[in-house]
């Protein structure tokens, strides 16, 4: 062999390793590329999805609050008033505003137009102001949700009859259906009807089992790093714990809802979707993360700062408590929310402990039966209605910014409070 | 503070206990070996003795099938985009472009899995089951690969971060070594830089195969109910998280073997996920002791 030909060999040999080089590269970067497109691909649909949540058709009519329905006896009388037949003042306006309404099954399909629930904002008013009654007002009244879903340019299919969309199309031309902030959507509970439907009940739940979580998992987790990093001998019963919460940070979120199901429920008799037991499995199951996080934040701390106090005659409880918490505290503060992060979005562990019922009254203390934000999304995803696909994405939209907003806290806590030692 | 820490300790107990009272009462009224080796799953008990299949079969084979097959498929996915972005991550991007790219894998993580289940129920599987008619393919609306899929994009931030760190970890003089004998960048990652990590990277894929077997929301959502020994992946199977949500949610009665079935099946993806979890401790804890 000749100088050139090994030359040549290694030429042509580099070509083939340049280009599976290049190949190499080019495998990662579609890696990259195909994960973060999975990432927006997830936003947008959810996105595109939800957005129109936010806004509701409304339907404005001309009432009469006829004092005939509302208060035959003319005394006033709060039950009478709550007892009424509102929905009917809104069907009577619907029949003066189209009175060429034809047969019965016309005159039904004209109903169905406005919302079931649309009596009960019109009771809400004249409980308000009782001097309504025996007046004519012009009302913004719910539409249904196959209006309103027709209204958004979705296709309701068979939902709607030729009738009704001729209605819809004069009602438009007249000015009076159009899209209004949905404000119910933040303001009631859950309910069978898609345009009644929001989270409040949802988030409160959500709030009251978060408050919990935090009140046991921040202490008992805050302690036991304090604990197991600066305090604890180092022998068998010690690092059995350590396995122990290192193992329980990967345990299934369900297995943690059967514990809670089997002590909570069935041992010790708590109340069936209440927020309390549903905060204390949270808490149990955020405990490992918080832990973790409150020993790396506490490791972080340099020794001699400790070994100052202790130097200048500080106990080592004062050593701890007086000076490396302190500095650590950022740390286990950023920890502790990524874990609450992580609690409210967790849906397994609640499913177990009853907290998937069906809730329209806003939960006013922990132990009233509630649900929580992602319990609501997951029962929303598996209602039959088209009506409530928006809702879902809306309310998967609003848990995600509170994620987001969550997540941010702990990035700015972080970035604000870090040293380099 | 002693007295804190043990809680965790309890809690494990708890959990060990609780598992095992109510797996106990179950395997009173029906065999531990029916129940593993079983091949009919069909937990509907009958009210009254006389009803047609009132005795109801506990075979747990069909579930664990199904749970390790839409595993395995969210796992394909998982792997090789989680191992060669972290290879890209670690060993090709520029510190500015890390910055940017590794928060917004990690926000795949952040997402909390409902989203992922509905994403799945009404994005994924209604888009696989169109192009399956177009191709001409009878996919179910409720596919194994439509919960496969998703669950793996949820996995790919833990097999990409937790590998990522393992690459980090290999000494720089290793590949200093092999770029001096003239090795190209991607012969060095192949040659050196993975057999060197490879412990850590299996422990990686362990703890993401652990996250897809006891992961509960995604497989809920999307993929069936029907107890089904398959490995078409076109077809709907069920798992053993899915089983335990349908036999608890909702009322029961609380003796029934029925109720009971599902601590049986807790009790089962906890040992499952504990084992693989150990293994993959031991397995990264054994390779940082080697280049520490």
């Amino acid at each position: 062999m000749t100088d050139q030909n090994i030359n040549k060999n290694i030429q042509a040999g580099l070509k083939r390793r340049y280009r599976s080089e290049y190949r190499f590269r080019g495998y990662g970067l579609l890696a990259i590329g195909l994960a973060l497109s999975f990432l927006i691909a997830i936003f947008v649909s959810i996105a595109s999805m939800g957005w129109s949540a936010f806004q509701q058709t409304a339907i404005e009519l001309e009432i009469y609050f006829d004092p005939a329905v509302i208060d035959p006896t003319g005394s006033h009388d709060p039950q009478d008033i709550s007892g009424a037949d509102y929905r009917g003042l809104v069907k009577a306006s619907l029949r003066r505003q189209f009175p060429a309404v034809r047969n019965r099954r016309e005159k039904k399909q004209l109903y169905r137009l406005v919302s079931s629930g649309s009596g009960f904002n019109l009771r809400e008013k004249v409980q308000k102001d009782l001097g309504l009654i025996g007046q004519t007002r012009k009302i913004w009244v719910l539409a249904s949700d196959d209006v309103d879903m027709h209204n958004k340019g979705r296709d309701v299919g068979a939902r709607l009859s030729t009738y009704q969309i001729d209605i819809i199309n004069k009602m438009s031309e007249a000015g009076i259906i159009k899209k209004r902030f949905n404000t119910r959507f933040f303001t009631s509970g859950d309910s069978r009807e898609p345009e009644l439907a929001g989270i409040l009940a949802a988030f409160m739940g959500s709030l009251f089992s978060l408050t919990v979580c935090i009140a046991l998992s921040f202490p008992l987790g805050i302690l036991t790093a304090i604990y197991l990093e600066e305090f604890a001998p180092k022998n068998r019963w010690t690092d059995l714990i350590e396995v122990n919460i290192n193992n329980l940070a990967a345990v299934p979120s369900i297995v943690f809802g059967l514990l809670g199901l089997f002590f909570l429920l069935n041992i010790l008799e708590m109340p069936r979707s209440a927020p309390l037991v549903g905060g204390l499995v949270l808490a149990l199951m955020t405990l490992p993360t918080i832990i973790i996080a409150g020993r790396a934040a506490l490791k972080s701390v340099p020794g001699s700062i400790r070994e100052a106090a202790l130097g200048i005659g500080a106990s080592p409880i004062q050593a701890v408590f007086h000076h490396s918490l302190p500095l650590a505290m950022p740390g286990m503060l950023t920890g502790s929310i990524i874990g609450m992060a992580q609690a409210l979005g967790e849906t397994a562990p609640l499913l177990m402990i009853g907290m998937v019922a069906f809730i329209v009254d806003v939960p006013q203390t922990v132990l009233d039966p509630a649900t929580a934000l992602p319990v609501q999304i997951f029962l929303w995803a598996d209602s039959p209605e088209r009506g409530f696909e928006e809702k879902t994405a809306a309310a998967i939209l609003v848990l995600l910014g509170f994620l987001f907003c969550m997540n941010l806290l702990a990035v700015v806590l972080r970035k604000k409070f870090e040293r380099r030692w | 503070m002693i007295a804190c820490s043990t809680v965790a300790v309890f809690t494990t107990v708890g959990i060990v206990v609780s598992l095992l009272l109510e797996a106990i009462r179950f395997f009173k009224s029906v065999p531990v070996s029916d129940f593993l080796f079983g091949l009919v799953w069909s937990p509907q008990t009958a009210i009254r003795p006389d009803q047609i299949g009132s005795s109801g079969s506990f075979g747990a084979v069909p579930l664990l099938a199904g749970t390790f097959l839409i595993s395995a498929i969210a796992m394909s996915i998982a792997t090789p985009v989680g191992l060669f972005s972290a290879i890209f991550l670690a060993e090709y991007a520029t510190p500015r472009i890390r910055a940017i790219v590794k928060p917004a894998l990690e926000i795949l993580a952040g997402i909390p899995t409902v989203v992922y289940g509905f994403f799945a129920a009404l994005v994924v599987a209604p888009l696989l089951r169109n192009t399956g008619e177009a191709v001409g393919f009878d996919i179910s609306s409720e596919s194994a690969l439509a919960a496969g899929l998703v669950m793996g994009v949820m996995i790919i931030p833990f097999v990409s971060s937790l590998s990522d760190d393992v690459i980090t970890a290999v000494p720089q003089n290793l590949r200093e070594g092999s770029y001096g004998l003239g090795a190209t960048k991607s012969e060095t990652i192949r040659n050196i830089i993975l057999p060197a990590a490879l412990p850590g990277i299996v422990g990686s894929l362990l703890l993401g195969t652990s996250r897809a077997i006891g992961e509960t929301m995604i497989v809920v959502m999307a993929a069936g109910l029907s107890a089904r020994l398959t490995a078409n992946p076109f077809e709907s199977v069920t798992t053993i998280t899915v089983q335990i949500v349908t036999l608890l949610t909702g009322d029961q009665e609380f003796d029934s073997p029925k109720t009971l079935s599902a601590f049986a099946l807790g009790l089962l993806l906890f040992l499952v996920t504990l084992i693989l979890n150990v293994i993959a401790l031991q397995v990264v804890k054994k390779y940082r002791v080697k280049y520490d």
